[in-house]
């Protein structure tokens, strides 16, 4: 039982990440029917920068963060102004085309440049490390800990920000109908501009927790973001609640599987964890095609 | 006769080879309900879509309240006191009507995406403030019973209702209806025509719309223009325009029913 209560623990800490990331990708589409195949390139911007400013440059490690959060935001927001403001209405095939090549630049580009500049290599020096804790006979490290929270802080902020603020209603109005939005007074471009920077700063939150302790910052962690791919169709691309649900079923089922498949199936092979969610994805798309809260296109007869 | 609200002259529109119209000259005084009518194909929705800065013309000039519309950009067409309808309806389907109507609401509104996103204090303030007139809006236009259901589930009448009040919550001063009646039942069709007469008398809207519909057009415009084959072909009252022969055989050469 504790050990299953562990599993469970640690799946919903990996579910917090992919809802993350997956919320990421599911702004962008909202905004603009693009997926963002940038989004891992984010994730591995903000673990290397924290890594930086925290270990080399000896900034606390709250600071690190925020500052990263803040300089990821604005690249994403950047990029949509400078670069895909220019290809407004092109193919969609192209603007994702764009997103490959950004994804390919930062990956290529931040370890090498944080790594000439900076001494300390990989480690974010995150400050829970490998301690644990202790709840009634199972055993938490910190770091799962604060993922969970921080996780669901993020969350509940963004989901306050979309359903109240006045920017969260343009963004779901712009993503409803954007000629309709610039009609009404809707900066249009502002709002797909404000969804590239809040997709940079969720991915830093879920990118510094995946570099965290037993992991450090390294060139394959933008491949994390299509772990979470699963979990935005499960949920449905457009829906920042599937995205969360979603990341949340996926988180479990991977955690699940990797702590029991290998003594109770062990002829499934190794690494089936990785396969388990693709699994369940498929699963659910079979009885919903548009995944969990996607919505289908409604048109009047 | 005071500053006339919109003053159109000489505006022409091709694509490519194709003339959608040529030399339109009008002007709308304020306060007024001004109607273009024609034939399908005439030119009166790409006229629309010139004044709603969809399209833009190859000459001409369009001035709104002296200001030249056409160097405005989109976003800034709501800031100037322009709010437009739809024929398909512009509405958000999944956003609830409130919600709908705060929209409209946005360009007045002053705090930034990151207080916004906080939400607090000015920023609330604010909200509270808006969230307000919008409900006022709804209850002029006679919906406030919807204001939490999603739009997507109303019918297609009450979301004309649900359009009409959102642009009339961007207090505007110039109002452009495409089409607003347009595959209404009857009922509907008497519905929004009034709640769109009582947006002009008691909201002092100035009117433009572009309408199929003779019968929906002659009980509220005060003036009409008629476009066939991209030319205005007359511009007069309602009642002079039924009684122009040219407009008479523009219509399938047949005399007008009066009766509307």
């Amino acid at each position: 039982m504790t050990e299953f209560l562990e599993f469970l623990f640690n799946g919903i800490a990996l579910g917090g990440i992919y809802a993350l990331i997956a919320l990421g990708f599911t702004v962008i589409y909202r905004a603009s029917s693009v997926i963002n195949f940038a989004q891992g390139s984010f994730l591995l911007l903000g673990a290397y920068l924290v890594a930086w400013l925290h270990v080399d440059k000896g900034l606390p490690f709250a600071v690190s963060v925020l500052i990263a959060i803040a300089v990821t935001a604005s690249v994403g927001a950047l990029f949509q102004i400078g670069v895909l403001r220019r290809v407004t209405g092109q193919q969609v095939f192209t603007i994702v085309m764009i997103t490959i090549g950004l994804n390919v630049v930062l990956t290529a580009l931040v370890p090498a440049a944080i790594s000439s500049i900076g001494q300390s290599g990989s480690d974010i020096g995150d400050p829970w490390g490998s301690s644990t804790l202790g709840i009634g006979g199972v055993t938490l490290t910190y770091v799962k800990v604060w993922t969970v929270i921080t996780t669901l802080f993020v969350l509940l902020l963004f989901f306050l920000f979309d359903r109240y603020s006045r920017y969260g209603l343009a963004m779901r109005a712009t993503a409803s109908d954007e000629e309709a939005a610039l009609a009404v007074g809707v900066p249009t471009r502002r709002v797909n501009a404000l969804a590239w920077g809040i997709a940079g700063a969720v991915a830093v939150v879920g990118g510094f927790f995946l570099a965290g302790f037993p992991s450090r910052a390294d060139p394959v962690l933008g491949l994390a973001s299509l772990r979470a791919f699963p979990a935005i169709i499960l949920g449905g691309l457009e829906s920042p609640t599937g995205a969360v649900v979603g990341g949340m079923i996926i988180g479990v089922v991977e955690e699940l599987t990797a702590g029991y498949q290998p003594n109770h199936a062990s002829w499934l092979g190794t690494n089936f964890y990785i396969v388990a969610p693709y699994l369940v994805m498929i699963l659910v798309l079979m009885v919903k095609p548009y995944g969990l809260f996607g919505q289908r296109p409604v048109e009047r007869a | 006769m005071s500053e006339p609200i919109l003053d159109v002259s000489g505006l022409t529109l091709r694509f490519g080879a194709i003339t959608a119209f040529q030399d339109i000259t009008f002007s709308v005084a304020d306060n007024e309900v001004f109607a273009i009518i024609g034939p399908n194909g005439a030119g009166k929705t790409s006229l629309f879509n010139v004044l709603s800065r969809v399209y833009r013309p190859q000459a001409g000039t369009a001035r709104y309240l002296g200001r030249d519309l056409l160097s405005l950009r989109p976003a800034q067409i709501a800031g100037a006191g322009i709010a437009r309808t739809f024929q398909n309806l512009g509405l958000f389907g999944l956003l609830t009507v409130l919600e709908n109507v705060l929209i409209g609401r946005h360009h007045l509104m002053r705090s930034g995406s990151i207080i916004g996103g906080v939400y607090l204090g000015y920023a609330q303030r604010e909200e509270k403030v808006h969230r307000a007139a919008a409900m006022e809006t709804l209850q002029f236009a006679g919906i406030e019973k919807y204001a939490s259901t999603p739009v997507g589930l109303l019918p297609y009448g009450i979301r004309k209702l649900v359009e009409l009040a959102r642009a009339l919550a961007m207090q505007p001063r110039l109002l452009l209806l495409d089409e607003p009646v347009a595959g209404m039942t009857e009922a509907e069709r008497w519905q929004v025509t009034a709640l769109i007469r009582r947006m002009h008398t008691e909201r002092n809207l100035s009117i433009v719309l572009v309408e199929h519909d003779m019968g929906f057009v002659m009980n509220l415009a005060q003036r009409v223009l008629v476009l066939d084959f991209g030319r205005r072909i007359a511009l007069a009252t309602p009642g002079e325009v039924q009684r122009n022969q040219a407009v008479i055989s523009a219509y399938l050469g047949e005399p007008l029913d009066d009766t509307a």
